[in-house]
């Protein structure tokens, strides 16, 4: 008899918690934005700035509403028409600068006029810039994103951007734009 | 009042839950190697210790004892505990972003903190009263909040320090773990009774 009462009141006591929890989980749910996150994973994560937001986050959620779609330099038309496609919205131009001249580019330091300032080190937000105070400073090609935030912080204008010759390593099939059509 | 505040400081002091009792060993190692994240912890733990042991007073008294069914005490405390981690991270979650982003990591672990469940089974065993036991629960958290602190802050000299490769890494924190108790070992001299 005693075990019977014990087995209930633990499993009274069990499934007034177990409502408990179930009315929080439904009474504090947290409504994420989903659409803000989708967007988020499309963005490349330099974190540049060049859409005017502190980074590729807050200008996710911005997109997510209502601001406009073609902000984001360094992913340019790729990540313009993917986001467009997540939104419904027509594919639209780069915005700004960088609408006259799209291709890839790489950052690239003209190391006998570099003065070892640090200053473009202090800028690049992927780290692809090495060197410290005082020595000459370079680049690692493959890890810059073409977002050239370092070319405006040179005192002595030694950075220039240049544009990727095209190889068979990086050469990119555009295969999206290859009507295939299912036959019926 | 003196009562409660001779068991708060004896609770946090000389009878403490880390040191003394040698209860809440893994968060002590575990997350005290940033005070950050320390400090996270601490509060998480404060937080969920005080009203754990509270709940699990009430449980007590007010189901268990009546039926008398104590011999389930352990088990019902546990499910007790751990409804009142996951609800409390659910109210924070949604109530408080900044806090959630402070605490949110350390609350699901303080489930396993084997100090929540012990301070709610002493508390049964030294027949502390509603009060007695609320004291009691806040008093072994901000024991083992200081502790943890006090710990996390050596471990962040440690890192920097010449350390014989012998001792690197693990056994120096345990031995500065070992020195931090045996110095607090000197509390129990504090209060005369």
């Amino acid at each position: 008899m005693s075990t019977l009462i014990a087995i209930l009141v633990v499993g009274v006591i069990a499934t007034l918690f177990g409502a408990l929890l179930g009315f929080a989980s439904v009474q504090f749910k947290v409504i994420g934005d989903p659409l803000a996150e989708q967007l988020d994973a499309l963005l490349p994560q330099t974190q540049c700035g060049q859409c005017g937001y502190p980074g590729c986050k807050p200008y996710a959620e911005a997109v997510a509403n209502g601001e406009a779609i073609n902000k984001c330099a360094p992913g340019g038309e790729d990540t313009i028409k993917k986001i467009a496609d997540l939104m419904g919205v027509e594919v639209q131009p780069l915005d700004g600068n960088h609408e006259t001249d799209n291709s890839p580019k790489v950052a690239f330091i003209i190391e006998e006029d570099c003065i070892g300032c640090t200053k473009c080190i202090q800028a690049c937000p992927v780290d692809a810039i090495i060197g410290t105070t005082k020595q000459m400073h370079t680049i690692i090609a493959d890890e810059c994103t073409g977002c050239d935030l370092c070319v405006a912080p040179c005192p002595v204008d030694c950075i220039e951007m240049i544009p990727v010759a095209t190889t068979t390593q990086n050469w990119q099939w555009d295969l999206n734009s290859i009507p295939v059509t299912q036959i019926d | 009042m003196t009562d409660y505040l001779l068991l708060l400081v004896g609770t946090v002091l000389v009878n403490n839950f880390v040191l003394v009792k040698f209860l809440g060993l893994c968060p002590f190692m575990g997350v005290s190697s940033k005070t950050e994240t320390a400090i996270g912890m601490s509060f998480a733990t404060t937080f969920v210790m005080t009203l754990a042991s509270l709940l699990s007073y009430i449980v007590n008294s007010y189901v268990l004892a009546p039926l008398g069914l104590e011999y389930l005490t352990t088990m019902t405390f546990i499910l007790v505990i751990a409804v009142v981690v996951q609800f409390t991270e659910m109210v924070v979650h949604k109530t408080s972003a900044n806090l959630y982003r402070l605490l949110g990591i350390f609350l699901p672990l303080i489930t396993t903190n084997c100090a929540v469940l012990g301070v709610a089974l002493l508390n049964l065993y030294e027949q502390h009263n509603f009060f007695e036991s609320i004291i009691y629960g806040f008093g072994a958290a901000v024991g083992f909040s200081l502790v943890l602190i006090m710990f996390s802050a050596m471990r962040e000299k440690l890192a920097n320090a010449d350390v014989p490769t012998p001792f690197k890494g693990s056994a120096i924190a345990m031995i500065t773990a070992g020195l931090m108790s045996l110095a607090f070992m000197g509390f129990t001299g504090l209060v005369k009774f």
